[in-house]
């Protein structure tokens, strides 16, 4: 950085605990397990093995995204035979029947979100394996923006969750659940604990370690 | 080598960024709560945590939460047939679809998450505001803090609203008690939300066991 005293706890010795954020001076080597004197969690420098956990809920969340967004998540039986809604049939739907507010709110939580999740945490990944010193202050607004909107995705859970439990009139019409639904739930929680696995002060280590040589 | 870790000095309040670890200063005033000067990330919220205000949105919280699943959220109406569901009821009808999972992840982020939360929120501020310091108070708050990115009443709310209107077409819907209560449920959860402060809780919880 331009600004030559900025310097991270862990170049002086003071770890953060990650469970009551109390700071601690420890003199011991990174690996040595210490605990917090406050609350008694363990400590650690940065979150233990961050990347390697954050990599494999991300592959297996890629791998969920696709029969997520290729199976039906929700059947409709009616009399006229059974209709099979992908999470984008139902937003075309939406869109269809003249509410383009929601068809959008949806489309925006349950196509755009994961995707750009899935995404965004391969940019974060990829920047710090190859120690890259770009736009740190933007990376980590977009790790923020991550945490926040993670949850927003379980929209179509919801939803489905809701007909399925409501339209339950016998000869009329049935709604269930499809093999989509479990893919999807699967993609959400699996970015969100991709996400919190993932430590951001990776993102600024890089600066320091080069001022150090 | 000292293996013991040892509290920093106290005298120049030290903070390190959850984000960034930059380690800085702690400003004197902070009215307006702490940002990261580096990369901008929330250090401490504003100083207006009172536990007393937290525990009156915990327990109105909880109030309203029991209502919000004692009470159908939607209600439906065709062809003579009525229906009416609870978050509880979804949850029960995707299990008896084989949907466990789904089942599952719908009870766990809609009802015993916030619950559990609420419940353990109200085990940590109420000895607290009045003086005592509650037992295995570091478990609970480890708890909280795990507990609370899971907790996703608001996304149940908007996902009733879509239900709604995709229903509406096909039949008539009335919206229920649980609908309402889940709406008061919100504003509670948020604002207690944004005015938790763990730091502070901490220090209170501190001063009531030495005192003891």
């Amino acid at each position: 950085m331009s600004r030559p005293n900025l310097k991270s706890a862990a170049s002086q010795g003071v770890w953060r605990c990650h469970a009551c954020g109390q700071l601690s001076r420890v003199s011991a080597p990174a690996a040595a397990a210490v605990s917090c004197p406050r609350c008694g969690a363990s400590l650690h420098q940065r979150k233990p093995h961050s990347l390697q956990y954050a990599w494999a809920f991300l592959l297996a969340a890629m791998l969920c995204y696709i029969p997520a967004n290729l199976m039906p998540i929700m059947l409709t039986e009616m009399l006229s035979g059974t209709q099979r809604d992908t999470i984008m049939s139902g937003v075309a739907y939406l869109w269809r029947s003249g509410s383009w507010p929601l068809a959008l709110v949806v489309f925006v939580a349950s196509v755009l979100v994961p995707l750009l999740k899935i995404l965004s945490m391969l940019l974060l990944l990829l920047t710090v394996h190859w120690r890259s010193r770009w736009a740190p202050r933007q990376r980590t607004r977009l790790y923020r923006l991550l945490e926040v909107v993670g949850p927003w995705s379980m929209l179509d859970i919801y939803v489905v969750g809701l007909l399925v439990a409501l339209v339950q009139l016998q000869s009329l019409a049935t709604i269930k659940a499809g093999p989509g639904a479990i893919a999807f739930g699967a993609v959400v929680v699996l970015t969100m604990l991709s996400a919190m696995h993932f430590d951001p002060r990776l993102i600024w280590d890089v600066f320091e370690d080069d001022d150090e040589r | 080598m000292n293996l013991h870790p040892s509290r920093p000095d106290t005298a120049s309040p030290l903070l390190a960024c959850h984000e960034c670890d930059l380690l800085q200063a702690a400003p004197a005033n902070r009215a307006q709560g702490v940002s990261c000067c580096r990369c901008g990330g929330q250090l401490l919220p504003g100083p207006a945590y009172r536990p007393s205000t937290s525990l009156a949105l915990v327990l109105a919280g909880l109030l309203v939460f029991v209502l919000a699943n004692a009470f159908p959220v939607v209600g439906l109406e065709a062809g003579g047939v009525k229906t009416a569901t609870t978050l509880l009821g979804t949850t029960w009808q995707l299990s008896q679809q084989q949907m466990e999972p789904v089942a599952l992840l719908v009870l766990l982020t809609g009802v015993l998450t916030p619950g559990l939360e609420l419940l353990c929120l109200l085990y940590l501020l109420l000895p607290l505001s009045l003086g005592h310091a509650p037992r295995g108070f570091a478990r609970v708050m480890r708890l909280v803090h795990v507990l609370h990115p899971w907790g996703m009443v608001e996304v149940f709310l908007l996902g009733v609203l879509v239900s709604l209107v995709k229903l509406a077409h096909m039949a008539e819907v009335h919206p229920g008690i649980g609908l309402w209560s889940f709406f008061a449920l919100i504003v509670l959860l948020a604002g207690n939300a944004s005015r938790f402060d763990p730091g502070m809780l901490w220090e209170r919880y501190q001063a009531c066991r030495d005192r003891t």
